[in-house]
């Protein structure tokens, strides 16, 4: 693996998978378990990946019990009997000396933990049939056999072994890897591809390894440095999926060290320590505490309901025993949240399970001859339907659990009720917690100064009062913003933010997905827990003593029963963290010394809360942040060994917004008492319940913060550290944020005094009354820089009106002088001097446009005009406009109105066939710049004919985008949804948009292996839509940084050739466009830009409709005064293309593509001193990555296409018929459906498939379609369905109930527009998720069905699991005998069927049972009942059926509002 | 944010004025402002830009989104706050200004449609006034520090108020027997009433600047004892016509009629004569105006530019530039002619002016002759209100090390805001030079912080 080198830090790797297991129910090992699951394996090859060498693999490998008889026979010596020896397998180095060295150490360990050495065994390996990377970093693989030394028992054995095994690696370091260790499993992996692993170790095909249980992966990773350690299996567990909350993780295990003891360990505790091997995968250092619990002596089953829960608040189906359980081992441990699918084995217990979210797909089959199998995806092993018992899918939080010795499948309910019983948890938690509501109520504490002088002294300004605060107290909502952020970052700016603005939130994208915390509200939990952690190795009532908190954020008599908390369990201390003014700046220091002191001697003392406040701010005393104080104490005492002896709570003046809670809590503080917010609030707002509305603001802002990450509870948050610091010395986070990513330096200790200093100053002496005017939310003279300002704007739109060139200049000269002083990262470089050339050789202008596009705004955020203007530009210029999330209106596909990028984003809004069709790219919006993580939402009167109809919904009903794409949960999925859009279109190139955070560049590694053409890097202060002003602020991180780091870790990693790359983020001049190209941008994109040329005065009012000039509104009225021509913007690119080119002159250099990634011609401008003094470090930036003369630094060939033999081709050829059809066809019907809309052919073709279909089986499947699949399939059955038919029923002969198995899997019928889908068994999560148009017939889905669906007809005649219509806002549901219960009614109302609706059902219940064979169906109709039916009816909806809007509009008529109009 | 959309429902309606026929009769004034619900649902209209031009359109930068949005809230003494805070005078601002905010106003894309600005402004401070919430806030402790200020023009008053605040002892010297200094005596008293100039300098004695009236300041080695000294003399040399027969009597300056006018000396009077006001700008217009109301025979304003476009000119002074658009002044509303394209040629009277010859031109630089276009009329008074040139010698070219110069003085006539934002600006120079040159602030642990702020 490699090290961190400028931007790239190999620790943000990600890594995903395949993964499943084959066990024989009655234990009996055989050989054929081995051959099975290797089967299992290669047909999930198409979930792994390969890297810039296509041999190479990012890893396979396969955990079984140990194969006695092959090692009997082959180890060379004599082995003592079975379960007396163990067996470590050891990656050790090709140098021979170190590798003695190495093995003399191993052998070492053995004799000094008293166990006997036997012998090392040579694993045999056929080198060449690894990856020429492989080969070149392959280990030398040796069995290291160690005796079990007399008297030991199984499981003391087991654990020596395990300290055997930590004492080498303690001693050895990062080269010696020992994959397995143990007497009961062994483990063979390697960077390989799944067919590549039987092949390298020939052990695999012997026919003496035999084993009972075999768990198999396959491994996707985002880099392609994939190391043979970070294969899977580890020692006890596959996994697929990413732990989100892992920083915060491995921090909270690091500070539990220093009170682990075991009775098991005795002594040999201390040999085992650190408990995570450091540079670990997530999965490592999840399987490295998973092992020592285990080994502590819990149940595997047990250890991973504490470490993985599932949700059980607020459930009335969780039995008493159980949630008591949960509860007690809360007190122990914060969750490991997922989104994960672990499967795991110990030998004898097998089994697999899914976190709480349920985001990855899980199937399993257990036949009438005692197989079980299990897998990512249905179909892996060819199972006869007539040999099947049953076909089953992990579900969300459920345990899938095969005892071996028991021989059968222990149900999940039995396995956590067994566990659950050990002890009386339930008791335990309700003997020894307290709620922090039922402590005595105190008298809150007045303000001991006038409250004016208490905000200039924390730094409030008047915009604060009324951009943040009233709307909290007001609304309840934290305020929405429009256009992006073009402040300067924290650091640069000349007005001292607060600490809390240099700290930039994290989000997932691609590999993890950000949950909705509205729609979803089930999985989250804002309670956190405050008091001493005990021994996580022991369990004991007194590890419930714990104070329960259920809102963070605490009011002030709460913090003050909280403080005087007399219950004999707890005992709080208040530390203050000011400092006397007259310390000055060198006062902070001290002040941290004396705080971290007094925090030592009040855990001494035997508190276990420490309060850390600044009430002491006064005339003489200054705060210090209450972030420094927070997490400096923290690290402190996690340094200290004795965080876990205390909870933190801050009681501070200075927070006062969602972003500043929020930082607090993910450094450490398990609440916040904002004391002068609340006081501010209720000064402010002139309603009793103000104070209320504010804190229940927060905490929703919280929870959506905290999602954007994919985490769902507050207590995994905390002390997650999920943030970037942008601007912070390395100094200052090492001591402080320990852990935190700080790229490019910054201020220190020093500096932030002074800012401190500095606000006191304005309090005292006690003079000006009002509040500061800052201008950071729009724009006020004096106040904070904005890019965009009266000057540039107008500017701009002279230059583009009349003004010509020397007005762009003056427009140009503004900006980037602008810029230079003190606005952007950008600002602070400057071009090398280089030998200049005649500006006539230089590349025309008339090239360089076509390499600009406009961003993603989609019609619907901008006017029909505005859109059009754009498009027609771009069209004009030959570069690229972008229809952004809101398709496109079918009459423009054919004229120069036509969006060539066409987007893709999570509510699939108007993407159909057609759609996908007529695109030039498809780009997957994975995020976007203004708000990362999050979804989005179009309020119903906004809504208006066309705007529906080119959405295909319905006029007046709500959108919801959701947060995550949900058929990306991971980088294999967005592999699959790539091949999707290939198969929609094979010409279209192929797009994903991300979000500048720490990590993009993995991640857009892992874009470019997924074999996408393009990746947009996108950075945080772009972004036109609507969002709340947290994430508008201080989420994600400028383009600079992201797209060095990804220009330097896809050339590190060899893909650079491979894929274009584009940035875009505020860009305004020639001299933006070459920074960017010299960071590695091939292509740039526009947005704010090329609206101010067309009339955009960056009113920020885009989400009002009220959009005075016509950009961004529907209001007709209001876009009658839109001004904008496309001229004006292709005026406004010729003008920056002009600008490029005497830029590309006076650098020497004539073509374009000669700049990109040329970063050796950038250098930090030494002219300018303030970032300098304010410590920023520019290298890691400015860093050429280390490869070989000649590496392509920019895209220089094609990806190869995944589509040569896809089963298509002959479905096109043979225009109908039967075909067999397995796991590996994937988007069977895509292709099909694209030959015919792409041909216009419109006669109908019935295809019949038998077998287990791929994922995305019928994707976008056009009109005249007809798929019968008989047997089964895998995840998004239906995809985009564009107006085809499916059917899905099991094989005549099966010997199971269809209506009692699973058929599809997950996500079905995702973005649906048009056509019908009869399924005749269970489908998985999320049936129908943002259906907009198809009608579908099912015998039972899983959690969260119908969920966002805003069009067509669903009829479920089975159960439905939780959460059922979430977010729901049109179409209707049938649900037969439906669970009330189960039924999310926050957008939806439940009732009995009138006559048409009848019609309906019946209608689509016979034809369910005509295509299908449906017994259910057919029982259904033959004894009609319709009482039995509840309809679940959309509120919107039925406003709009009541009352249709009029029919007026520009556009044409959807089907869904003929329906609604009939 | 005013009311979602309600720039859409509500028209801008303009300040109410008296009958043009009817308020040549006196000289109280003629504009008022609309009833206090109307101009909250005027401020309703605005929109509070994320980037709000007016905001920049304006010399002073005054707070005019966040005072509209309090305006509409009903939160006037909040409002008035706020505009305090960047506008020492707005009772003048009010009714003097010309409002280049409005006509940077984003609605104002659409012509015509601005946000009433100005009438709220104005609407803001009365109200302030007439509820009693103006009063002085003299600072908490002095400094120890003095200013001399010369020269009580808006500039001077603005920068007074400003170091008065601060704690320096500001003195102000004015050669006029009251103070105020163009406001005082060269604008009509039916622009604005006196007696809120008379308000304003209360609350400044009250606030600690002591007003020396009737004192000719002529070398600066009188104002030595002072700390710093401030020059607001206004730019009080006037353009001259060097025509034939300039020399004739009834050929005045404008400010030494309007100076008349304010004095009620009669010295000069328009009574029963043919009036002809030489330049079209507002100086002009209040020349137009007062004789108007002395009866004058007849009146007319001619201008040596060309007739400007009705409606702003893209081209040339595109959104959100100040339109250069023809624009019919209140005093022209009540009567009399004007005419463009106009270059004077010569005067012709015996020993007092009789008659005015001119002749067209090109309309625009250098403005050449039309030939044969040659006009005379009958002129009893000929005012001249053609601008300044400057300020008058003596003073300012001693400016420097302590002596700082400001308003007109420093950067030519101009209007009334871009004084006050002179003053105000020059007060923040003298403090920093003070602070610069003195040991300051009595608390020196706190010293540098203070600066730093």
């Amino acid at each position: 693996m490699r090290g961190a080198q400028g931007l790239y830090d190999p620790a943000y790797e990600h890594d995903s998978c395949g993964v499943g297991f084959v066990a024989r129910l009655d234990g009996a090992a055989s050989h054929e378990t081995v051959t099975r699951s290797l089967t299992v394996l290669a047909n999930m090859e198409h979930r792994g990946a390969a890297g810039a060498d296509a041999d190479t693999g990012d890893g396979a490998g396969i955990l079984t019990q140990l194969p006695d008889g092959l090692l009997r026979a082959t180890a060379g010596f004599p082995l003592p009997p079975r379960g007396r020896y163990g067996v470590a397998v050891c990656f050790l180095p090709q140098l021979a000396s170190r590798r003695r060295e190495l093995e003399a150490l191993l052998e070492g360990a053995v004799a000094g933990e008293g166990q006997s050495l036997l012998g090392w065994r040579d694993v045999p390996v056929r080198r060449r049939e690894a990856g020429a990377t492989a080969q070149l970093h392959a280990p030398v693989i040796r069995q290291l056999f160690v005796g079990a030394a007399d008297g030991l028992d199984a499981d003391a054995f087991e654990r020596k072994l395990y300290v055997v095994r930590r004492v080498a690696e303690r001693a050895a370091g990062r080269d010696l890897v020992v994959p397995s260790c143990s007497a009961r499993t062994i483990v063979y992996k390697g960077m390989l591809s799944a067919p590549q692993l039987p092949r390298y170790f020939p052990d695999l095909g012997d026919e003496r390894f035999a084993t009972a249980v075999a768990l198999v992966h396959s491994r996707f990773s985002t880099n392609t440095f994939p190391s043979w350690e970070l294969a899977h299996p580890y020692r006890l567990i596959a996994h697929n999926g990413e732990i989100n909350t892992l920083r915060g993780n491995v921090n909270w295990i690091r500070a539990r060290e220093s009170q682990l003891a075991s009775e098991l360990f005795g002594d040999d505790l201390a040999k085992v320590l650190p408990v995570i091997r450091p540079g670990g995968s997530d999965t490592a250092m999840l399987d490295n505490v998973l092992e020592l619990l285990v080994l502590a002596g819990r149940s595997l089953p047990h250890a991973l309901m504490m470490m993985v829960p599932e949700a059980y608040r607020g459930r009335p189906d969780v039995p008493e025993e159980l949630l008591g359980f949960y509860r007690f081992h809360e007190c122990l441990t914060e969750a490991w949240d997922g989104p994960a699918a672990i499967a795991f084995t110990d030998g004898t217990l097998v089994g697999a399970t899914l976190d709480r979210n349920g985001l990855r797909p899980g199937r399993f089959i257990e036949t009438t001859d005692g197989w079980v199998v299990l897998a990512s995806e249905a179909g892996v092993l060819d199972v006869p339907a007539s040999q099947v018992r049953r076909k089953g899918r992990l579900q969300p939080g459920r345990l899938f659990l095969v005892d071996l010795a028991q021989g059968r499948i222990v149900p999940d309910a039995e396995a956590k009720a067994g566990v659950a019983a050990r002890r009386p948890y339930g008791e335990w938690f309700a003997r020894r917690h307290v709620r922090l509501a039922d402590l005595p109520r105190r008298e809150p504490r007045p303000l001991a100064e006038p409250l004016r002088r208490l905000q200039l002294a924390f730094g409030y300004t008047q915009e604060d009062m009324k951009v943040m605060l009233a709307p909290l107290a007001a609304n309840g909502e934290e305020a929405v913003g429009s256009m992006g952020n073009d402040t300067p970052l924290a650091v640069l700016s000349d007005r001292r933010p607060l600490l809390y603005s240099y700290f930039k939130q994290l989000f997932a994208q691609v590999t993890n997905p950000p949950i909705d915390p509205i729609r979803e509200a089930i999985v989250m939990s804002k309670a956190t827990l405050v008091g001493a952690e005990r021994n996580l190795l022991d369990e004991s009532p007194e590890h419930a003593r714990q104070l329960v908190i259920d809102d963070p954020v605490l009011r002030d008599e709460e913090l003050e029963s909280l403080r005087q908390v007399s219950t004999g369990l707890f005992r709080a201390q208040t530390l203050d963290f000011t400092w006397p003014v007259a310390e000055g700046v060198e006062g902070l220091e001290h002040a941290l010394e004396r705080l971290h002191a007094e925090a030592d001697e009040a855990l001494a003392g035997g508190a276990n809360v420490l309060v850390l406040s600044d009430r002491a701010v006064g005339r003489e005393r200054v705060a210090m942040p209450s972030l420094l104080a927070t997490s400096s104490v923290h690290h402190h005492l996690v340094r200290a060994g004795t965080r876990l002896q205390a909870g933190l709570v801050v009681e501070s003046g200075e927070p006062r917004s969602v972003q500043s809670v929020a930082t607090l809590i993910g450094y450490g503080a398990s609440a916040v008492n904002p004391y002068l917010m609340l006081a501010t609030v209720r000064d402010l707002v002139p309603r009793d319940d103000a104070e209320r509305r504010a804190i229940a603001a927060v905490s929703k802002g919280l929870l959506k913060t905290i999602s954007k990450m994919g985490i769902s509870t507050l207590s995994s948050y905390c002390g997650a550290q999920v943030f970037e610091a942008v601007g912070l010395s390395a100094e200052l986070v090492e001591r402080h944020f320990t852990g935190t990513p700080s790229r490019i330096g910054g201020i220190g200790l020093a500096e932030l005094a002074e800012g401190a200093l500095a606000r006191h100053a304005r309090a005292y002496p006690e003079r000006d009354e009002l509040l500061p005017v800052v201008g950071l939310y729009a724009w006020r003279r004096g106040g904070e820089h904005h890019q965009w300002n009266p000057d540039t704007i107008a500017l701009l739109q002279h230059a583009v009106r009349g003004g010509g060139r020397p007005t762009y200049q003056q427009f140009a000269a503004t900006v980037n002088a602008d810029s230079a002083r003190r606005s952007t990262l950008r600002g602070l470089l400057r071009f090398r001097e280089r030998d200049p050339i005649p500006l006539d050789e230089v590349e025309p202008a008339a090239e360089i446009v076509k390499r600009f596009s406009t961003g993603a705004m989609s019609l619907g955020s901008l006017s029909r005009e505005a859109h059009e203007t754009l498009a027609v530009a771009m069209n004009r210029i030959g570069g690229r406009s972008n229809t952004g999330e809101g398709g496109e209106d079918p009459e423009r596909f054919g004229d120069e109105r036509r969006s060539r990028i066409k987007q893709v984003a999570s509510g699939r809004f108007g993407v159909n066939i057609d759609y996908l069709a007529n695109a030039d790219e498809l780009q997957i919006k994975m995020a976007q710049g203004a708000k990362p993580g999050e979804g989005g939402q179009l309020p119903g009167h906004k809504v208006d004919p066309y705007i529906a109809s080119i959405r295909f919904t319905t006029p007046g009903v709500g959108l919801i985008s959701p947060p995550p794409h949900h058929d990306i949960y991971s980088i294999e999925d967005l592999k699959q949804l790539i091949y999707d859009l290939r198969c929609a279109n094979p010409v279209a190139r192929v797009s994903v948009k991300l979000v500048a955070e720490v990590g993009v560049g993995t991640i857009a590694a892992g874009v470019a292996k997924c074999g996408a053409d393009h990746v947009l890097v996108s950075g945080h202060d772009g972004g036109t839509g609507a969002s709340p002003i947290s994430s508008i602020l201080h989420a994600g991180i400028p383009w600079e940084i992201g797209l060095a780091e990804t220009q330097q870790t896809l050339v590190l990693n060899g893909l650079r050739s491979r894929i274009f790359v584009q940035t875009d983020g505020q860009l305004k001049t020639g001299r933006d466009v070459v920074v960017a190209a010299l960071l590695g941008a091939d292509e740039m994109g526009f947005a704010t830009a090329p609206l101010i040329a067309t009339g955009c005065v960056m009113m920020r009012a885009c989400h009002l409709n009220t959009c005075p000039v016509g950009v961004a509104t529907q209001d007709p009225e209001l876009r009658r005064r839109f001004r904008g021509k496309p001229e004006h913007v292709v005026e406004y690119f010729f003008h920056v293309a002009d600008d490029v080119r005497e830029i590309m002159a006076s650098l020497g250099i004539a073509r374009f593509d000669d700049l990109v990634g040329r970063v050796d011609l950038l250098e930090a401008d030494e002219a300018l001193s303030h970032w300098r003094t304010r410590g920023i470090d520019l290298t890691h930036l400015l860093r050429a990555p280390d490869v070989p003369a000649g590496t392509p630094l920019r895209r220089t060939e094609a990806q190869a296409s995944p589509l040569q033999g896809a089963l298509d081709h002959r479905l096109i050829a043979a225009g109908g018929g039967t075909f067999a059809v397995r796991n590996t066809d994937r988007t069977v019907g895509g292709l099909l459906s694209h030959h015919v809309t792409r041909h216009g052919l419109r006669e109908e073709r019935r295809y019949e498939l038998h077998g287990s279909a791929g994922q995305s089986f019928g994707a976008w499947l056009a009109p005249g379609l007809e798929l019968t699949l008989v047997g089964d399939a895998n995840d998004y059955v239906g995809k985009g369905l564009s107006g085809g038919v499916l059917a899905l029923r099991p094989a005549e002969d099966a010997a199971f109930r269809a209506e009692e198995n699973v058929i599809a899997g997950n996500t079905v019928l995702y973005g649906a527009t048009a056509g019908r889908a009869f399924f005749r068994g269970l489908a998985g999560e999320r049936f129908a998720v943002r259906n907009s148009g198809a009608s579908a017939v099912v015998e039972g889905v899983g959690d969260h069905g119908c969920e966002y669906m805003t069009g067509g007809r669903v009829v479920v005649i089975g159960p439905t699991g939780r959460n059922f219509a979430a977010g729901m806002s049109g179409g209707l549901v049938y649900v037969l005998d439906l669970d009330a219960a189960a039924c999310n009614t926050q957008t939806v109302g439940l009732e009995p069927l009138d006559a048409r609706d009848e019609e309906t059902v019946r209608g689509l219940l016979v034809e369910h049972a005509a295509r299908t064979g449906s017994t259910v169906a057919s029982a259904l109709l033959a004894s009609w009942a319709p009482a039995r039916f509840t309809k679940v009816l959309p509120h919107d909806y039925r406003a709009v059926l009541d009352q249709p809007l009029s029919a007026g509009g520009i556009g044409f008529v959807t089907r869904e509002t003929e329906g609604a109009a009939a | 944010m005013g009311r979602i959309g309600a720039f859409k429902q509500v028209a801008r309606a303009e300040a109410p004025e008296r009958d043009p026929g009817l308020r040549v009769g006196d000289l109280r004034e003629f504009v008022g402002t609309l009833p206090l619900t109307e101009l909250r649902e005027q401020a309703s209209r605005c929109m509070e830009c994320g980037v709000p031009f007016c905001h920049n359109g304006c010399p002073l930068g005054n707070l005019i989104p966040d005072w509209n949005d309090l305006v509409y809230r009903d939160s006037w003494r909040e409002a008035l706050d706020q505009l305090h805070r960047t506008n020492n005078f707005p009772e003048l601002t009010g009714r003097l200004c010309p409002a280049p905010c409005e006509a940077a106003c984003v609605l104002e894309i659409e012509e015509g449609n601005a946000v009433a600005i100005k009438q709220v402004e104005r609407a803001i401070v009365d109200r302030g006034w007439d509820e009693g919430w103006i009063v002085p806030r003299p600072p908490a402790r002095l400094t120890g520090r003095s200013v001399a200020i010369v020269g009580s023009g808006p500039s001077g008053l603005a920068c007074a108020q400003q170091l008065a605040r601060a704690g320096e002892r500001v003195v102000v010297y004015e050669r006029d027997e009251a103070a105020g200094g163009l406001v005082r005596f060269g604008v009509p008293e039916f622009k604005i009433e006196k007696h809120l100039v008379e308000r304003r300098v209360d609350q400044l004695r009250a606030e600690g600047v002591e007003l020396r009236l009737g004192v000719e300041v002529t070398s600066l080695e009188e104002l030595a004892e002072y700390d710093a000294v401030v020059l607001a003399v206004g730019a009080r040399v006037p353009r001259d016509l060097p025509v034939p027969g300039r020399e004739l009597d009834g050929v005045r300056f404008a400010m030494e009629y309007l100076y008349d006018r304010q004095r009620r000396t009669g010295a000069i009077s328009a009574a029963g004569k043919h009036v002809v006001v030489v330049g079209g700008g507002d100086t002009g217009a209040d020349c137009v105006g007062h004789a108007h109301r002395e009866g004058a025979a007849s009146v007319t304003q001619i201008e040596l530019v060309g007739e400007p476009p009705a409606s702003r000119p893209d081209d040339l002074t595109p959104w959100p530039a100040w339109p250069m658009k023809l624009r019919t002044s209140y005093a022209l509303k009540e009567g009399g002619e004007r005419d463009f394209s106009v270059s004077t040629t010569h005067l012709s009277g015996a020993g007092r002016v009789e008659r005015i010859h001119w002749q067209r031109n090109s309309g625009r630089p250098p403005f050449e002759p039309v030939p044969g276009t040659e006009e005379e009329h009958p002129a009893d008074l000929v005012l001249l209100a053609m601008g300044f040139t400057g300020p008058e010698p003596g003073l300012v070219e001693q400016a420097g090390g302590g002596v700082f110069v400001t308003g007109d003085a420093r950067r030519g006539q101009s209007l009334i805001v871009w004084a006050i934002a002179e003053g105000r600006r020059t007060a923040d120079e003298v403090r920093a030079y003070l602070d610069d040159a003195f040991v300051s602030v009595a608390d020196a642990g706190r010293a540098k912080y203070t600066a730093a702020r």
